[in-house]
């Protein structure tokens, strides 16, 4: 019997997780991809909102503010790369200068420290790139970039070197309320758990149905396309670009990546009830896509061009964040996690532990361990470094990705911790390689290689991501 | 009378040839489109006895590499294309192997050996 | 540790040059590659068609590369394997590092740059749809079926008719997958037409030129893609959708010249080849750093790669050997009508051998046409074309004897003949 089972390893869930540890409770973290962060958390923007957008009172208002506020020591502890480069949501427009002073002043009253409205001079010369028709923008020099995939994979790994369990491919089928427990399954497996977080993203709305036959909200999937430019755009803008937000959202942004790359998107569409696995791209909402961002920032070079993508947002019927224990006792939901859900994130799971710790009247975990082991970054090490990483263990001294700089050390670090990649999209997503200008062409087959031999399998099994995903069908002669 | 129409590989060029075949002459075929007289014999081969050279794989014990690059030693006719390539798909050699090595000798009959097309040591 | 030549690359065109610069009397020469092997490409192109205008003969890529492999070895070249340099320094400082040796620095007198390239993938075209297991750039794909022996596919679509595309399509089909198509964007094959005849018209694989790839389906692995024709802009004509069911794309969309570390060293690069610009010399911008092969400009012959380097290796010993004037008379090249770029974009006029080679690609197919030299506007050379096309390319051989050390500047163009 666990205390909670968390239903869901994207970033919500996750932080949820690793924050429930700090507790003497029992956590499972249950997931239905063969990795975690497969949903929204792996395609969205990758930015930490200042957080004056979402109106005073509201759940967005007050969670992104305070996760905003700890950021930046969650990054630290978790060894997740965070850069407060600031924001700016460009004016084009009187009516668009109104907008700037109602999100400055509605930031305020959230206490967003350091609005400033800056003119089209400061503006320019902040971002020399900005389109020419901005005439003033509100910067917000909290806001910030980060790796909301590598944030994910840091907060389940430490929940997991605190005793939390995760079980992959574990896609809930049937929860059944057995009044003092709930038991859930996926068909094969049963577990039992005395509360349930329902952080299932787009699918939180299909969980709380299983045991409530009266929900109060409804998860539509909102998809975004993005562009994801080669590193040699770095430096195009330098911070987080917004137009003026509009009903649809936040509108379609600009963005440096942590990784030094360039981000640009996404568009918004409503997508039926119903298609909740729609991640693909279409011809015109790329288009689309690549028209906006014109309209926001000059000369983006687009032929650098290395991936395209779209993401689904869980946009709820409610407007809000749906945060706190729902009328089935027992029963948490963290649900509607649009943006700014990772910006949130961090105090999500610091609520969401507390709540659940009071009604467990659960004490803090002794030996807690807040820090994740340090992921060596060999392109991020000096001459003597290098020498001395490569002397102490060899692997280091083998380039496995020309294009990210990424050593078989790495890689074989990254598959031997706890939540370690199986996949060659996990290793990706953990290490890089393969996430560069040749997006795998040379280093896949090297990659394939070293989680063959490190998990002992034959090259055959080794999935892109899901089970189902192999990338060889067989050997050659014996087909 | 029967037309066919080929391409013509001899040089970069491609002239489209018509091939017009008439058995009852003692020539047999009659070209045309060609720009250069290496094209009626182009044809002539072509439509009388096709030869491909094939360059493929055969399975390689203890090498550095699963696989070893073979070739025909020279063309075969194009029809044994396919059961050459189910007698190479049985072969297994071992490392070492050297350049030019004959994996098989006188493929299916064909007069044509079929050799290693590189060097590989062992693992 | 200290050489006279480091050669960046152990492919066709750093073996050449190793051995050119090992000729001309340089015999401090190291090759430093990152693959397992030397040979570079060449290993996985084992099909036939290599070595025509080299050796007279035709001889598959491993080979091909064997002849130079053993050349390098017998003359005691020395070279460093899985070996990978991470930055050229001031003073052509390298830093390079592999397991064994650790992290090295490597003090060199002259450099030459052969890193090859690497292809165009699916990011590049944004193909839209999903993103299953089962799209591969058709290089990676020939990796895993020649060398490594792993099938990645049975049901296959191939986008781009360039050689490795049509070579690809024979390869898995003796291999015993289907090949169900293979689109090209363009109106003409990239490809040799004897690829076309003998690796899609010998097995019946259809070529649908002015059709590219619109979507991709499939959750975990390819379910099928959608190809459309496309118009005379290249756009997509709706309405034109045809579904291939399958469960692998091959992707022989181009190659792109791999120059970060050449960026990194400060040689500046022509955007029309993304590749160093040169002189006659096969030299840099930067004095002393030579550059040669595909990390250049793409070759389509390797002949023609193993010619470039030869250069390149000559006079990178030459810069070691000998100490040159510096003040030449530069004469700049320039592509006119119909041209896309031309190598070497600039000449020395002193530095010329008797004989010099322009090296150019056309933009489009032509047939029974001309091209026209010119120096300084006026004519100095035309040669005839009977078939010219952008997948094939021109070589143009010229005297020194046709300029002068007042000439600024040389251009070529096409003319198409009136017949």
């Amino acid at each position: 019997m666990y205390d909670v089972a968390v239903i869901g390893a994207g970033v919500i869930g996750a932080a949820v997780a690793r924050e429930l540890t700090k507790y003497d409770i029992k956590v499972v973290v249950l997931e239905r991809e063969n990795d975690v962060s497969c949903g929204t958390t792996k395609a969205n923007s990758a930015i930490v909102h200042a957080g004056y957008d979402a109106p005073y009172g509201s759940n967005k208002g007050k969670f992104n503010a305070w996760g905003n506020r700890i950021f930046g020591e969650v990054c630290e502890a978790l060894n997740v790369p965070f850069d407060r480069t600031g924001s700016l949501v460009c004016a084009f427009s009187e009516e668009d200068l109104l907008t700037l002073e109602a999100l400055k002043r509605n930031g305020e009253l959230l206490e967003i420290p350091n609005l400033e409205i800056i003119d089209q001079a400061a503006l320019r010369a902040i971002e020399p790139n900005i389109s020419e028709n901005a005439i003033a923008a509100l910067y917000a020099p909290t806001a910030g970039i980060t790796e909301p995939w590598e944030l994910t994979i840091a907060y389940i790994e430490n929940a997991m070197d605190n005793g939390a369990e995760l079980k992959l491919n574990f896609e809930v089928k049937a929860i059944e309320n057995k009044v003092n427990f709930y038991t859930i399954s996926d068909g094969n497996e049963q577990i039992e758990a005395k509360y349930v977080v329902n952080a299932a993203g787009v699918y939180a709305d299909q969980i709380y149905r299983m045991v409530c036959d009266t929900p109060e909200f409804t998860i539509a999937p909102r998809r975004g396309q993005y562009y994801l430019l080669d590193k040699s755009a770095k430096g195009h803008v330098k911070t987080v670009v917004f137009p003026c937000p509009s009903k649809a959202g936040k509108g379609t942004l600009v963005v440096p990546t942590v990784d030094g790359n360039l981000l640009i998107g996404p568009d918004s569409e409503d997508l039926d009830n119903s298609q909740k696995e729609a991640t693909e791209t279409t011809l015109e909402r790329l288009d689309l896509v690549k028209q906006l961002a014109n309209q926001l920032i000059q000369n983006i070079p687009f032929r650098e061009n290395i991936t395209t993508f779209a993401g689904l947002r869980a946009e709820p019927s409610t407007g809000d964040f749906i945060i706190g224990f729902s009328k089935v006792a027992g029963f948490y939901n963290l649900a509607g996690m649009k943006s700014p859900g990772l910006s949130s994130a961090p105090a999500i799971g610091v609520h969401v532990a507390e709540e659940i710790a009071t009604v467990l009247s659960a004490q803090s975990r002794v030996g807690f361990e807040p820090n994740r082991r340090k992921r060596l970054k060999f392109e991020h090490l000096n001459d003597i470094q290098r020498q001395a990483l490569i002397k102490e263990n060899p692997a280091y001294g083998r380039v496995i990705c020309r294009c990210e700089m990424i050593t078989e050390g790495e890689i074989v670090d990254a598959i031997h911790r706890n939540c370690g990649g199986t996949t060659l999209n996990g290793i990706k997503r953990r290490v890089r390689p393969g996430a560069g200008r040749c997006q795998g062409g040379f280093c896949g087959p090297r990659v394939m290689e070293i989680l063959a031999r490190e998990l002992d399998v034959e090259m055959e099994s080794i999935c892109q991501e899901g089970q189902a995903s192999h990338i060889l069908i067989g050997k050659t002669k014996s087909l | 009378m029967a037309q066919k129409e080929l391409i013509c590989i001899v040089c970069p060029l491609g002239c489209h040839l018509t091939v017009e075949i008439d058995e009852s002459k003692e020539q047999g075929i009659k070209v045309f489109g060609n720009k250069c007289p290496r094209g009626e014999t182009y044809a002539n081969k072509e439509l009388t006895a096709p030869t491909r050279m094939l360059p493929t794989t055969v399975k390689i014990k203890n090498g550095i590499l699963n696989r070893l690059p073979v070739k025909t030693e020279a063309p075969i006719p194009k029809e044994m294309i396919f059961p050459c390539m189910a007698v190479i798909n049985e072969v297994e050699v071992e490392a070492p192997v050297k350049i030019g090595d004959v994996v098989i000798e006188n493929i299916l009959g064909t007069g044509v050996n079929i050799v290693a097309t590189r060097t590989m040591t062992a693992k | 540790m200290n050489y006279d030549i480091v050669v960046i690359g152990g492919g066709p065109a750093g073996l050449a040059s190793a051995i050119e610069a090992h000729k001309k009397g340089v015999s401090s020469i190291l090759v430093i590659e990152r693959d397992r092997e030397l040979g570079g490409i060449l290993q996985q192109c084992i099909h036939n068609g290599f070595g025509l205008h080299i050796f007279r003969e035709e001889l598959t890529g491993p080979e091909y590369a064997e002849r130079f492999i053993e050349a390098l070895k017998a003359m005691g070249i020395e070279y460093k394997l899985d070996t990978m340099v991470l930055e050229i320094g001031e003073d052509k400082c390298i830093k390079a590092m592999n397991e064994i040796d650790g992290f090295m620095s490597i003090k060199a007198k002259a450099i030459i740059l052969a890193m090859g390239c690497r292809e165009r993938t699916r990011g590049a075209i944004a193909i839209p749809g999903t993103r299953p297991a089962g799209v591969f750039s058709a290089g990676t794909a020939q990796r895993y079926l020649n060398m490594e022996g792993y099938m990645v596919g049975k049901r296959v679509v191939i986008l781009g008719s360039g050689d490795i595309g049509l070579i690809m399509a024979r390869r898995m089909t003796l291999e015993g997958a289907k090949v169900l198509a293979v689109a090209e964007l363009m109106p003409y094959s990239g490809g040799l037409t004897r690829n076309i005849v003998q690796c899609l018209n010998d097995f019946d694989i259809p070529l649908l030129l002015s059709h590219t790839v619109t979507e991709i389906k499939g959750k975990d692995r390819v379910s099928s893609v959608v190809v459309s024709k496309v118009d005379a802009h290249m756009k997509p004509i709706a309405g034109t959708e045809v579904e291939y069911e399958c469960d692998t794309l091959l992707l022989s969309v181009g190659l792109i010249p791999e120059n970060e570390l050449s960026k990194q060293a400060g040689v500046e690069i022509d955007p029309r080849t993304s590749g160093p610009i040169v002189n006659e010399s096969m030299e840099t911008t930067v004095e002393g750093i030579f550059a040669c092969g595909n990390v250049v400009h793409v070759h389509d012959l390797v002949d023609f790669v193993t010619a470039e380097s030869n250069r390149a290796g000559a006079n990178a010993a030459k810069y070691v050997i000998e100490s040159r004037k510096k003040a030449f008379s530069v004469i700049n090249t320039y592509s006119n009508e119909g041209i896309t770029y031309i190598v070497p974009q600039y000449i020395r006029f002193e530095n010329l051998e008797d004989k010099f080679n322009l090296f150019m690609r056309v933009k489009k197919v032509y047939h029974n046409a001309k091209m026209v030299v010119k120096a300084d506007g006026v004519t100095i050379k035309e040669f005839k074309k009977n078939h010219m096309a952008p997948g094939e390319m021109e070589n143009l051989v010229l005297e020194k004897s046709l300029l002068n050390e007042s000439i600024k500047s040389l251009t070529v163009e096409v003319i198409k003949e009136v017949v």
